[in-house]
């Protein structure tokens, strides 16, 4: 469902990304890891098309289709979702009215009809029950002083109702306390159905207990330097990063 | 991001088509004669035509204020024409059958219908067109309450005493050079008068429509709400898209007797010009409000129109525990200049005032927020509160803030916040990788930051008014 083949992109004016290359299938979970600077969140951002990030070489297909040719809400529409490291706040405009404009925006692109405000009252409240965030929060300000667990559960609240077939999580973990994660991890397990497709970008092995990953890999240089089972994961978490660099790759 | 803002911030002005109409219209030129032309026009009184004379006078000797934060070349007061009159409206209609299809036509485009039947149930509007009022809506029900919603120019010749008491009472005519001006040459405007201890059974509304080419609007609102009486009002203004800068010298005057309560919203979307600032309304305006003993007056303005906007809604809180209220959002996009605020005169004893001003800039535009707070030696206990927000779109505009605050008496509380914040590349971002496409967030998120002020409109507005930003804010990313 996602072929990423020789991607290269700059940030800045460095080249982060050197021609990376990855493929994933329906229904997977991709663990990418790798020591800080690797390329790790702009890999994601990438994908999702975030300003500032430019692509300098190779192609990304998405179900068939050129990925790096859409608009970033194109991308969104087709099933591409970017949980954030460091979600922003937008304040006075509520929740539930972002939320239902998202949602709108997906469903009109997929042929389906927007829900009634009734019907959407419904999803959401349940999907935030499910991610453990009291109903007040959907009528408060997108993020507008959420703390930084309720923000990271509000990103995976965004996911539940969007029904995205490819999930970026770009260290969600980070910031969480050992409750919330297993929120957080929770919903997306709750998420996976054989279908739906995942990249979790993450520092530590520690989300990896709770979202079991099928493949590993390790970002280095801009490239993957190495790919594996869920082993992986443990492998890098008692040996570092240095050793990869020690092997020269 | 600015390159993807900036051209979010473009959209056609939906209200900029002419009316094709016969008009008389005055040569232009302003000397006595033409007051004098004006006054006889509207067969005033002769205290009346004093009245002006006294005001042109004053003009003469005042120089245009040039202490504003906004740039235009001076105005050639004497190349302006100061009436115009649809010619159909020189026989008054008498009734709405009577009325020239065209003028009612205009306003349905404009969204405003005003037969009775069709038009926005609970509102009654008074239709202002160059310098004369077309149509009152609903005047039958609110006599019944004994509310007079009427032309200024008609409650002159059957409401004297009113007009004679209040005129002028809360705007002298030589209170700045604008309203000397207005007070010299005002055409019309609406008169409201709301008897003691009633509540107004309806909204109350004024709609301005500048047509004719080269011609200043010059209206003149006075608002009286008796002891212990209720109203609430609301102006909206266009114009047509002209080449040429038209000037619009409006003055209105609010009177808030003992426990009275007078709500005053304005939608303002007169023509802001194209962008590369060609044409667009002056807008020079001055709107005060009086205060007497537990009397509340509230401002609520959002202003997105105009070339370049003048404007500082106010109160004086006169009586004891008086209220003044300013909640205002200011919206300038590319070559839009706003100066606006408003002033709070705290005189009575534990009078409180509250003012919250969003400002938005997008494009090249400067907005600027200029906030008076003065509490007098004897306003023991007054109280003022004032945040002031900016929104910065791109990175061309400008927010500037100038507040002033005076205190002669130590227990006085005020206090002022102030933030500036930008439409971020996060901020929009999050929301496209949502699926919302860019005007849609910039939208939302200039929604989000006017909420406080759109609460305070009469429902029927707010909606319109979220509509409006939208338009306006159109073509500012993309």
């Amino acid at each position: 469902m996602l072929e990423i083949r020789n991607l290269s992109a700059r940030v800045e004016g460095n080249d982060i990304l050197r021609q990376l290359s990855l493929s994933i299938r329906p229904g997977e979970v991709h663990a990418i890891m790798g020591p800080n600077g690797a390329g790790k969140s702009t890999l994601g951002n990438v994908l999702a098309g975030r300003p500032g990030y430019e692509v300098t070489g190779g192609e990304v297909l998405f179900h068939g289709k050129d990925l790096l040719a859409m608009e970033i809400e194109e991308r969104a529409r087709e099933g591409v979702f970017l949980a954030f490291q460091y979600p922003v706040e937008i304040p006075g405009v509520s929740n539930m009215e972002f939320l239902k404009a998202a949602v709108d925006a997906r469903r009109r692109h997929l042929g389906l009809g927007e829900l009634s405000s009734f019907d959407f009252m419904k999803l959401a409240r349940d999907a935030a029950k499910r991610v453990n965030l009291d109903q007040a929060f959907l009528k408060r300000g997108v993020n507008e002083g959420f703390s930084g667990g309720e923000k990271k559960r509000n990103e995976i609240l965004q996911m539940m109702l969007l029904e995205p077939s490819l999930c970026i999580l770009d260290e969600t973990d980070s910031g969480l306390d050992i409750d919330a994660l297993q929120v957080v991890a929770a919903g997306v397990n709750a998420m996976r159905d054989g279908q739906r497709s995942f990249i979790v970008v993450t520092h530590y092995q520690r989300l990896l207990d709770y979202i079991v990953p099928d493949h590993v890999h390790v970002l280095a240089a801009g490239r993957i330097a190495r790919s594996g089972s869920k082993e992986l994961a443990l492998e890098l978490e008692a040996k570092g990063y240095s050793w990869l660099e020690d092997e020269g790759v | 991001m600015s390159e993807q803002v900036e051209s979010l911030i473009r959209k056609d002005y939906s209200a900029g088509f002419h009316t094709q109409i016969e008009s008389d219209t005055l040569r232009p030129g302003l000397d006595e004669e033409v007051v004098r032309f004006i006054s006889a026009k509207k067969e005033e009184p002769e205290w009346l035509l004093e009245w002006r004379l006294k005001a042109f006078r004053a003009w003469q000797e005042m120089e245009e204020p040039t202490w504003a934060h906004v740039s235009y070349p001076l105005v050639d007061f004497q190349a302006l024409s100061y009436y115009s009159a649809p010619r159909s409206m020189a026989n008054k209609p008498k009734s709405l059958d009577e009325v020239d299809p065209e003028l009612l036509a205009t306003y349905a485009k404009l969204g405003i219908p005003l037969h009775e039947q069709e038009a926005l149930a609970g509102v009654a509007v008074d239709a202002v067109f160059d310098s004369v009022s077309v149509v009152t809506t609903y005047r039958a029900k609110l006599e019944e309450a004994g509310v007079i919603f009427c032309p200024i120019s008609e409650a002159v010749h059957r409401f004297p005493e009113l007009v004679k008491k209040y005129l002028g009472s809360v705007v002298p005519q030589k209170d700045n050079f604008y309203a000397a001006l207005n007070s010299a040459v005002f055409s019309d405007g609406s008169f409201v008068y709301i008897p003691k201890e009633v509540r107004c059974p309806m909204e109350l509304s004024t709609y301005f429509r500048i047509n004719e080419v080269k011609t200043g609007q010059f209206e003149r609102t006075l608002i009286v709400a008796d002891e212990g009486s209720h109203v609430s009002y609301l102006e909206g203004c266009t114009a047509p898209m002209r080449d040429e800068n038209q000037l619009h010298a409006a003055v209105v005057e609010l009177v808030a007797l003992d426990d009275a309560q007078i709500k005053y919203s304005t939608v303002q979307n007169w023509y802001p010009g194209d962008k590369e600032g060609k044409g667009g309304i002056y807008n020079f305006v001055t709107k005060r409000g009086l205060c007497h003993r537990n009397a509340r007056i509230s401002w609520t303005q959002v202003e997105t129109g105009s070339a370049i906007t003048w404007k500082y809604p106010s109160c004086i809180l006169k009586g004891d525990n008086s209220v003044g209220e300013f909640y205002s959002v200011a919206l300038t996009n590319n070559l839009q200049q706003a100066d606006t605020g408003t002033k709070m005169i705290h005189i009575g004893k534990n009078t409180r005032s509250t003012i919250v001003a969003k400002g938005i800039s997008a494009g090249r535009s400067q907005s600027a927020y200029r906030g008076l707070v003065r509490i007098n030696a004897g306003a023991e206990g007054a109280r003022n509160y004032t945040q002031c927000d900016s929104l910065l779109i791109g990175d061309r505009c400008g927010a500037h803030t100038f507040p002033y605050i005076e205190s002669r008496n130590a227990s006085a509380v005020i206090e002022h916040e102030a933030t500036t914040s930008k439409v971020s590349d996060d901020q929009l971002f999050l929301c496209q990788q949502r699926g919302l496409d860019a005007e849609k967030a910039v939208s939302m998120i200039v929604n989000g930051f006017c909420r406080e002020v759109f609460k305070e409109l009469p429902m029927e507005f707010a909606v319109e008014a979220g509509k409006l930003l939208e338009v306006s804010l159109e073509g500012s990313v993309g």
